[in-house]
Order: C-alpha cells, then structure tokens, then sequence
C-alpha cells in the first residue's frame, strides 16, 4: 500500500492545511470535536460527512479519467438509484434495496462502457446521453414527485453513526480502501495507466484495453449508485430533479486538484479523493463564514484556475524564465 | 550582394558557434561551410548536435557565441520568420503546413495574390500550379494539402521556401518517411535545386542516400565538429568511425550455419494466410533459432504481413499453426498468449507508453499475458527491469524514468525487454533500427544474432537490405502486397533481392529458390 499516497500529495496537503487554516480563522470552533451519544459532532467531521457523495464518484471519475475517458452522467445515476431506493425503502428490505439500487447503476456503467469501449464514441459525448436521460428515467421512477420513506434501515445508511463516526464516512472509507485494494493491489493499476497513457500500444502489448474500459465505466456507475442512496438516505427522501444536480462536475474537479491528467494515465485514488475533502472543506468553510453560498461558486471557480495554472506547462516554462531574469539582474 | 555567385565562395559560413542549455554544451565552437549549389550532408548520431546547429543557424535557439555569414554578411535571425526573410528555409521531417487548407493555400500563405482586399483564389491557383509545375508535380492544387501523400506534402514545403526566394534550404530528415519512389522524385528535385545556385544542407540517417544524394558531408558529435569530407572521397567504413569515434563491430554476415536449418523445428507456420485487400494469401515456415527477413518497397505489404502474422489484424483465410497445432490469431492478446511479440515500427504511437516508467514499460507485455489476478510484486517488476536495463544497456540505467525522456535507440531496447520479459517463440521486428542512431544501430543488430542463437524464432522488416542480408538466414521478398520469392543461404545478397523487388509480373514464375 506504499503507492496509496506517492510523494507527489504534497501540494494537495498543502492546499487542504491552507484551506483548514483559513477555515480556522472565519470560525474560532471550526477544529471543535464533542462526543455526543457515542457520535462525534464537529465542523471536521460535517466536512467528512458532506463530502461523502462528491468522495464516492471520485473513485469511480478517477479511474475513467486515467483511461482518458470522462463520465458525464454521475449525477443522472445519483437521481436514478436515490429514486429506486426511496421508492423500494418501505416495501423491501435493505439488502434489495441496495441490490436494486446499485445493479441500477451497474446498468448504468455497462451502457456507458458499451458505448465507450465498444462502440467508439467519444467518451464526453456517450455519457451526455445518459446525463440527460438519467434525470428523466429518475423523474419517471418518482412520477414527477419527490418520493419520501420511513425506512430506519436506509435512514441509518444517511445518519447512523459506527464507532462515533457517521455511516456514510464509514461507507466512503470503505470504499475508497476496497478499490484501493482491487487496484492496486491486482495489475489492474499498472493496466488502466498504460490503457491511458497509450491505448494503442497497450492493446498491441496485449493488454485487453476493451475490458479495461469497460470495468472503470461499470465501477463509476456503481459508485455513483451508492453516492446516490446515501444522498437519498440522508435527507429521507429523493428529488429526482436536484439529487446529484451538478455533482459530476465536483467529481470531474476533485479528480483534476487530486493531480490527475485529464489526458488519461497515472492517477492516484487518494489523491483524488483529497481533492474530493479539499473542495468540501472550502464549501463548509464559505457558509460557516457568513457570506451568502454564491461566493461558494466563485471561491471555486478561482481555485480551480489556480489548480489549472499550476499544472499548465507554459505557465512553469514562465516562471523558469522570470526566475531567470531575476538571477541575471542580481 | 556584390559577390558574384562563384560556386566556390561560401554561401553560408558558420563560425565558432557555442551553444549550452544549462549545463549542457550542446555545441561547442563548430564551423559549419555550404557552397552555393552544393547538397552538403550534416551527420551524426543522436545527440551529437545537429539539430541544435540547425535551430541556431534559424534563430529558435539564441547562440552563446559565434557568427554566421550568408553571401559574405553577418545575420543575426530572432526567430525562423526572420531566417526565412534573410533566406535560410528550413523544411522538418513534420511538415509544419496546414494540412486543412488547399495546396494553393499553403503555398501562398501570408502572401496571397489580392485584389481590392480580397484573395484572387484563380490567380493564386495558376500560380500554384506553375510553381508545382518546376517540381515536375502536377496535381489538383485546389484540395487540402492533407489528403495527398507526405512527399506531396515535402514537396510542397520546399516549393514554398524555394519560392520565398530561399537561398539556403535546410531538410531535416526529409526521406523518414518517403518510401524509395518518393525519394527519388525528392532527389531529382534537390539537385534541380542545387542547379540554380541554391545551397541545400541535408540531415538523415541513412547513409545510402547521404552517398547518393552530398557532394560534401559534415560530421559532428557530442557537439563538435569531427570534419568536413568530400563524400566521394570517403569511404563509408571512415564516415561510421567518424560518427562514432570508435571501431565499428564487423558486419559481415554471420550465416555460417545456414546449412542445418531445415533440420531445426517449425516454431510457427502458416499456410494460406491472408487477407482479402490487404496481403494476399502466404505460406510462411519459422523454425527455432532462425531469423526471416522481410524485404520489400514501402507498402509492399511487409507491415501488414507481421500484423497478421501477430494477431495485430485477422486473417480472412488460410490457417496458422503453433509448435504443429492449429490456433486461431484473432487480436495481439492471441498472439501474447502463443508466445508472439511485435516490435512496431511506430514506436512513438505503437509502442512505447512514454508517461509511464522504463519499468512499468517493460513488464507490461508479461503482466497483460499473466492476467489482472496474478500482478506482478513490485520486487519482481524491478528485479525484471533491473535485469533487462543491465542486458540490454538501456541508458540512462534508471529504471524509473518515463520512458518518453529516452532517446529512439533506448525506447527500442525498451520495447525489445517488453517482449523478451515474455520469453516469447516469436518475435516481430518491425523496421527495429530506424530513427536510431549508429552505435545503437550495430547493438540492435548483434541483439537480434544472440536471441536467435537462443532459440528464438524472428521475423525481422527492414528497409535497409544491407542489414537484412547480414543476419537473415532466409529472406522473404513482397511486391504489391504478395509474397514473390523466398531467399535462402547463398543466394542471399542485395542484388537478388533487388532483383526480385524490381521483377515485373512475368518474371515473377521463375523459381529463385537456392
């Protein structure tokens, strides 16, 4: 497991200490813990628990991303499986519930990989289709309304809590240390790199490039699901309209700021998923702070820019020439 | 301009020029003269500093020192625009035209013939054709540069630099990628062009053209000038050791055994194998130990026969057969698993993976052949690459570089352990020595003598028939997308296979078996 967290973090952890501490400063109580009926409560551990949706498409973005592909349609497959499992919650029990929800978005993965690996469309535009689709196949599901459950079993998946930590941080935790654990720990890493970095040449190395594509769409469908139950979960009920509106662009970007090239080729699971907390921490921050959530979009629209910058090889071409300069002058 | 055009006085006089990126002393004082009306040649390994001498003498790099003096007056270009103004063209192995835009277009770019503010497309259509004309190229100037062949394309940019009244004409690797009828048309016209007073400085790897085409060669390495020869004046054996600064290995051919390969076992075969439209149906024997070189023109079907013979493309018929037993070559995954492995000969898109490390490259043949289940520890993966670094002297010997920051000789000894990690029956080498430098060249070659003694079985493409004669112990010649003759021991030599290439289809019944 020596690869989860590569030297290269180190910006990320950076960026995430800068965050908390100016997160620190808007809020005197922003690091408080307190224990209450054997839950943590804190401002850390609301960012943990809100970030849990964003964190778990992550997982599934990021390995798309590193076979160069995009996957547009997470938040759809949030609607879709949040509206399966709001409407099975009161009838079935949990484990159909989840069979349900997540084999919706195994569906959903499959389409996405079909189009994708086996058809050769371009990945932006396969999974737009489903991006639009999605939320109209979750409306369907809801019949327009927005669906509400009693379910204390799926109630729990939102707002239990296990050894004091909140359940979908477990889940999340889980889940993120599962792939982890397939991926690096089989060739499946080292095959979805080269896939990326050269599809071309994998396939004549003979590497199954097809399959390889396939499998990343079919986990991102999955991991959309259960960020989509846990959103249903959470608020007890499902909006087809609004659950995961949007979401795939924080997956898109937690994957970026977590170092990943959007060319495709090495990733790193960890460090997208700090990118996933980064971003949450700065939204949790913005509304503890007191300035109305539309600073939210702006704050992130700059630090996306900046994270753009960073990476850009022209803008480093430029400081090496600016520092030049100054050594020359001096 | 005083000077008249003695084709002896130096048209383009380079002195003392220095260069360093950090440092890196990419060029250390070197001189560099071309006559007007010469083809002076610029040789030497990779690395050895031409293509910095070239981008110095254009202004992309600024010089650290030096002077360089066109028709007798120091210039000083800023930036390749400037160059051109001043009358140095420069034409790269990647046409830098627009491939989207009409012939005509490109030829006229930034100065089209205009009335009123607006372009006479009919003006600057005749103009192009007559332009084109003087290159003996007569083709619809109207379509987008792009959908014609890469010497069309050539010859476009020279046609254009020429016309931007270019004194000094400068290609770099111009004939990569040309196969020999297209040299050809190219040569005929750098010697039109030397004609008219035009100096042309010629940059490439292969020495045959360099002794067809120079009247003068320079040679540099690590950055120095080595000298300037009269090609006619010097012989090729001097010319490699000058490049090299050492003894080059002997490279006369090693069949000495050529007697006992029938005895030696069938490790692949193929019977009728074909496909319609792309090769038609062959019969093909490797044995064990035993390297088939495959010679023809480009486009003869050589590549196409290796993709096939890989798995890389499905055959439509004929059957193919491992050890004896029948398979079925339905993609490369096919082909790893029956102990095959392609070296292509597009290593930038076909093969190498250049953001991932020399290890990574190395063992993912032999991973994707093991399957997701069975990874490879880390330990293995670097033991594996350790080993093939040291065998092969993969330089730098830091298996952790991206493979991408390695020079064309190093990624293809890369891509040689990727299969080699294998241990593959098979190996398909497809043009495995172009685009490399010299030194690297020979090492290439003598690898490809030990595998075989080893056991392997090779299939080896090549454009370059001195090569293939040297170590082939058979040599399959292709003409239009056919099989036409089959070389064995003696009757190997460069001039039966030229023969054999250059037969017409009448010729083509007579059996040249030996």
């Amino acid at each position: 497991m020596t690869a989860l967290l590569p030297r290269r973090g180190l910006a990320q952890v950076l960026a995430l200490i800068v965050i908390l501490a100016v997160d620190r400063m808007v809020s005197p109580q922003f690091f408080d813990l307190r224990l209450q009926d054997g839950r943590l409560f804190g401002s850390l551990i609301d960012v943990l628990n809100r970030g849990t949706p964003v964190a778990l498409l992550t997982l599934g973005m990021v390995l798309v991303i590193a076979t160069r592909g995009i996957d547009l349609s997470v938040g759809a497959v949030m609607a879709i499986s949040g509206a399966i499992a709001a409407s099975l919650a009161d009838s079935y029990g949990l484990p159909i519930v989840l069979t349900a929800a997540l084999g919706a978005g195994l569906v959903c993965g499959l389409w996405n990989g079909f189009l994708v690996a086996v058809l050769g469309m371009q990945p932006i535009v396969a999974t737009l289709i489903l991006m639009v689709a999605g939320r109209g196949i979750a409306q369907l599901i809801t019949e327009g309304r927005i669906v509400t459950f009693s379910s204390p079993d799926l109630v729990w998946l939102g707002n239990g809590s296990v050894l004091g930590l909140p359940v979908p941080v477990v889940i999340a935790l889980g889940m993120l240390v599962l792939t982890a654990a397939v991926v690096r720990g089989s060739a499946l890493g080292l095959l979805i790199e080269a896939t990326g970095g050269n599809a071309r040449a994998s396939e004549l190395a003979g590497v199954g490039t097809r399959a390889m594509i396939l499998s990343v769409y079919v986990w991102c469908g999955v991991c959309a699901a259960l960020a989509g139950v846990i959103a249903a979960a959470d608020i007890m009920g499902a909006d087809a309209n609004n659950a995961g509106l949007w979401l795939e662009l924080d997956a898109i970007l937690a994957v970026v700021i977590g170092g990943t090239s959007l060319f495709g080729g090495r990733f790193s699971l960890v460090l997208a998923v700090l990118g996933a907390l980064i971003i949450q921490t700065m939204n949790t921050g913005i509304l503890l702070s007191g300035y109305p959530p539309e600073f939210n979009l702006l704050v992130k629209a700059v630090v996306v820019l900046a994270v753009l910058l960073l990476q850009s090889p022209k803008l480093s071409g430029l400081a090496g020439i600016a520092m030049r300069l100054r050594r020359t002058k001096a | 301009m005083e000077n008249s055009p003695d084709p002896v006085s130096p048209l383009l006089e380079v002195r003392g020029i220095s260069k360093s990126f950090g440092a890196v002393r990419a060029l250390q004082e070197v001189d560099f003269t071309l006559r007007a009306g010469e083809i002076h040649a610029l040789l030497g390994e990779n690395g050895a500093g031409k293509s910095t001498l070239i981008k110095v003498i254009t202004g992309v790099f600024p010089r650290d020192a030096g002077t360089v003096r066109l028709g007798g007056e120091e210039v000083v270009p800023r930036s390749a625009k400037a160059a051109l103004g001043a009358g140095i063209a420069t034409v790269y192995q990647e046409v830098n035209l627009l491939p989207n835009l009409s012939v005509a277009q490109n030829l006229f770019l930034d100065r089209q013939p205009m009335r009123f503010g607006i372009v006479r497309e009919g003006e600057m259509r005749r103009r192009a054709k007559a332009l084109l004309a003087d290159f003996g190229l007569d083709i619809d100037v109207a379509a987008p540069l792009g959908n014609y062949s890469v010497a069309i394309q050539h010859v476009t940019a020279i046609a254009r630099a020429v016309d931007l009244s270019a004194r000094v004409l400068i290609l770099d690797e111009p004939t990569a990628s040309l196969d020999r009828h297209e040299v050809e048309i190219l040569f005929g016209i750098m010697r039109q062009l030397a004609q008219r007073g035009i100096g042309i400085v010629f940059v490439s790897h292969f020495l045959d053209q360099v002794y067809e085409i120079s009247d003068r060669i320079t040679v540099l390495r690590n950055g120095r000038l080595v000298g300037e020869r009269e090609t006619a004046s010097l012989p090729r054996l001097e010319l490699i050791r000058m490049m090299l600064g050492r003894e080059l290995a002997e490279t006369t051919s090693t069949r000495a055994s050529a007697t006992e390969h029938k005895a030696r076992e069938i490790c692949a075969s193929f019977e009728g194998y074909g496909k319609a439209g792309y090769v038609a149906p062959f019969n093909l024997e490797l044995r064990h130990g035993e390297v088939v070189g495959l010679a023809g023109l480009l486009g003869s079907g050589r590549t196409e026969t290796a993709r096939l013979v890989f798995g890389a493309e499905r055959a439509d018929r004929g059957q193919a057969r491992v050890e004896g037993a029948p398979v079925r070559l339905q993609s490369p995954r096919d082909g790893v698993r029956h102990g095959f492995g392609y070296c292509p000969e597009e290593r930038k898109t076909d093969g190498i993976i250049a953001e991932l490390s020399v290890r990574e490259n190395i063992v993912l043949a032999l991973q994707a052949k093991r399957g997701l289940h069975r990874p490879l520890s880390r330990r293995e993966q670097d033991e594996i690459a350790r080993r093939y670094v040291r065998m092969l002297d993969i330089r730098p010997p830091d298996p952790e570089r991206p493979v991408g920051l390695l020079s064309g000789g190093n990624q293809q000894k890369v891509l040689l352990a990727r299969w080699l990690a294998t241990s593959p029956r098979l190996l398909v080498l497809d043009e495995p020595t172009r685009g490399i430098d010299v030194g690297a060249h020979a090492e290439i070659i003598r690898l490809i003598r030990e595998l075989c003694d080893d056991g392997l079985a090779l299939l080896v493409i090549s454009s370059e028939l001195d090569e293939i004669v040297t170590y082939s112990d058979r040599v399959v010649v292709l003409r239009d997308r056919a099989h036409v003759e089959e070389l064995a021991g003696e009757a190997i030599d460069v001039g039966n296979i030229l023969a054999a290439i250059a037969a017409d289809g009448a010729a083509t019944a007579h059996e040249g078996r030996a």
